[in-house]
């Protein structure tokens, strides 16, 4: 009776999940391991069959120094991005947090660039940088400093890319920030109030540990979006001059669409995927612990 | 221990449109237990916040010791509180929690160390020193904000509603623990309260508040014996005390709707009589006293709560032991000296003396006279 009643139970558990399951699995896990499978075969030319050829495809990667290029590029932009992201989200969040005139329109401010579609971010970015007529060019000529070619100078491309990036995530990750501070009780800030405690003091002791799981939350979602830029790009600089600005999803991209190597395409995702996973994986067991959840 | 003299004059808070605390004053002295007591919204808190520095006051002056500190921040006002809610910090130890201010105010670390020990032994928490607050009873937390406002060693700890959340039992316990480490340490202490019966058994005094006024400032046994308002009167003791409207009769002042008995001169008309129902004596076969009808009782272990109607009036009458009277009629009595006369405005009138009521020979036995406000 009892197990009948269990195996009901589980049945009816399983249906719950049915619908999540169809959807990860067609959109998901079936992908994931069609792109797997297809890192380690070389199609056939001219109708001839694929041919299973095992690592030879990474191998083939690993030896390609666009791909290393690309790779490093990737690596300097997170780099750029997340830290100066996180930071000026914080520091954002803790200045709206506060009791200021108006802070219902700066908040509205701080957020804007979240909201608008990449496209046009970008769009708002390419005249900033626009190398004769851009604002920024026009405001150094104004000081009588030489402009620079923002976006052409393989020098300072990445670096411009970095900026725009920063300035549309920021905001995003401030909400988040905001959220985790009003939930955190005033009445900490008025029992360390009453033993003297500095501003910068409470800040380290109390905001940031508390803060914690929040900033675990953006920093894993700051990394994913940090290989997941293809649109900027697109708009932007094309991955140009000479893939100063490539980064790997835009690199998988051109190698899928433009130079039709689905293969290629495929092996830099499942070391992308892997990457990520590694990152993951360390996240749950090292920083978690760490970490106080409420 | 003069710089724990706390006083207030004429101490007010307004917002916008309200006006949460009136224009008080008090005086408390060095190692006094206070209790702001009062309904809730009357202002306690916010009495108790402008004290502390979280609240600046809007008018009048605040001084602790011989200094004016209506302006100072909290850190530099010499005082602890222990909060409602207790303010720990969730991410940190129970060790870490108690030594915080200590920290904040850099006392060595040898020194953080031999105070923590010695406070943990005082509130009973040194095994416990390793926790985080999550993993602490209620009862524990409460502790662990205790001590954090002892190991500062200030001369003043402000309570607010520090016993709201803990249940029953453990809050008459905690009461006896807070009271035996105040007099240990002869702190002064403001303590918040709504719950009068905290108030009695803690206090040496007793600051009693309503729309942010202070309706009356005495000793726990002035505000029972002496309500010196109606609003008093029916705060204190519980149940609470029967307040009863008085007409004119032919020989003086009557109970609505009992024209027979006067129980006060003509002048008192208009006004209240206020009568504990511990102070009543209930009586099935006397002849005499003021005629009543029980309409039920309410049996409570140690005594029994007859509630009855004189005039139009419910009375209640607290009794020892167990007694089952509903439906009967009866007689009730009471001593003169425990007869309170309270204005048409609800102010205690000294100038009259209610009228004796005739003796009545047999009654059922009252309640001893202490403790009478406890259940
Ligand atoms: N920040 C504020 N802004 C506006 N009004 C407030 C504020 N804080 C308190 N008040 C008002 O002041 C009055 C007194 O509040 P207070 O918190 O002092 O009451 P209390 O006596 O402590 O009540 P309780 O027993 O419920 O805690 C209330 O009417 C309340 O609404
Ligand atoms: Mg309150």
């Amino acid at each position: 009776m009892s197990f009948t009643n269990h195996r009901k139970m589980q049945l009816y558990g399983a249906l719950l999940l049915l619908p999540a399951a169809l959807l990860l699995t067609t959109f998901a896990y079936l992908p994931t391991v069609t792109t797997v499978i297809n890192s380690l075969f070389l199609p056939g030319f001219r109708g001839a069959p694929t041919e299973f050829v095992g690592l030879e495809n990474y191998q083939v990667l690993f030896d390609d120094p666009t791909f290393w290029q690309v790779a490093r590029n990737n690596l300097l932009y997170a780099l750029g991005t997340i830290p100066t992201s996180i930071a000026l989200a914080l520091g954002m969040a803790l200045f709206v947090n506060g009791k200021l005139p108006g802070r219902g329109f700066v908040r509205m401010a701080y957020f804007t660039p979240t909201i608008l579609p990449m496209i046009a971010a970008a769009n708002i970015w390419m005249f900033f940088y626009a190398p004769q007529i851009g604002l920024f060019n026009s405001l150094l000529g104004a000081l009588g400093i030489p402009g620079v070619n923002w976006l052409g100078d393989p020098s300072v491309a990445l670096s411009s890319v970095i900026v725009m990036s920063v300035w549309k995530e920021a905001g995003f990750f401030m909400i988040f920030y905001l959220a985790a501070l009003q939930s955190i009780p005033p009445e900490l800030k008025e029992a360390s109030d009453l033993e003297d405690t500095s501003r910068w003091s409470f800040f380290w002791r109390v905001t940031f540990p508390l803060l914690m799981p929040t900033t675990l939350f953006v920093l894993i979602n700051s990394l994913i979006n940090s290989v997941r830029v293809v649109d900027h790009l697109f708009i932007l600089t094309k991955g140009g001059p000479n893939n100063a600005t490539n980064l790997l999803l835009y690199y998988v991209y051109e190698n899928a669409f433009s130079f039709f190597d689905r293969t290629t395409a495929a092996t830099i995702t499942v070391v992308i995927l892997v990457v990520l996973a590694v990152v993951a994986t360390l996240k749950f067991t090292i920083l978690d612990r760490r970490t106080h959840y409420q | 221990m003069s710089q724990s003299r706390i006083r207030l004059e004429r101490v007010t808070k307004r917002w916008d449109a309200t006006t949460a605390v009136d224009g008080i004053s008090f005086d408390v002295t060095p190692g006094q237990f206070v209790i702001l007591l009062g309904p809730s919204g009357c202002g306690k808190s916010t009495t108790l916040r402008m004290i502390a520095g979280l609240e600046e006051a809007s008018d009048g002056q605040i001084h602790i010791g011989e200094r004016d500190v209506t302006r100072l921040p909290p850190g530099d006002r010499g005082l602890s509180m222990v909060f409602q809610s207790y303010a720990l910090f969730p991410h940190l130890s129970v060790a870490d929690n108690i030594v915080f201010g200590l920290r904040s105010r850099k006392v060595p670390k040898d020194e953080q160390r031999q105070r923590l020990a010695k406070v943990a032994g005082l509130v009973d928490l040194t095994d416990y020193l390793h926790r985080k607050p999550a993993q602490l009873s209620g009862g524990q937390r409460q502790r662990v904000a205790l001590a954090r406002s002892i190991i500062s060693e200030h001369p003043i700890c402000l309570m607010d509603e520090p016993l709201s959340n803990l249940d029953a039992r453990l809050r008459s316990d905690m009461r006896r623990e807070i009271k035996a480490l105040q007099s240990r340490l002869n702190m002064t202490v403001i303590y918040v309260t709504h719950d009068q019966v905290e108030a009695m058994s803690m206090g040496d005094r007793v600051i009693l508040m309503q729309h942010g006024k202070i309706v009356q400032d005495g000793t726990p046994d002035e505000l029972y014996n002496r309500p010196a308002s109606a609003f008093a009167a029916s705060f204190i003791g519980s149940p609470a005390m029967n307040l009863l409207p008085l007409e004119a009769g032919k020989e003086g002042a009557v109970i609505v709707g009992e024209p027979h008995t006067p129980v006060a001169p003509l002048e008192a008309v208009g006004g209240q009589l206020g009568i504990r129902p511990e102070d009543i004596a209930l009586s099935t076969t006397s002849t005499t006293g003021v005629p009543a009808m029980v309409v039920s009782d309410e049996y409570l272990g140690a005594d029994t709560i007859a509630h009855v109607t004189v005039g139009n009036h419910n009375v209640r009458v607290r009794m020892s032991g167990k007694h089952a009277l509903a439906g009967q009629p009866c007689r009730l009595y009471w001593a003169r000296e425990n007869a309170h006369l309270f204005a048409a405005d609800g102010l205690r009138r000294d100038d009259l003396t209610p009228t004796p009521l005739p003796r009545s020979p047999h009654s059922i036995p009252r309640p001893p006279v202490v403790g009478s406000f406890q259940h």
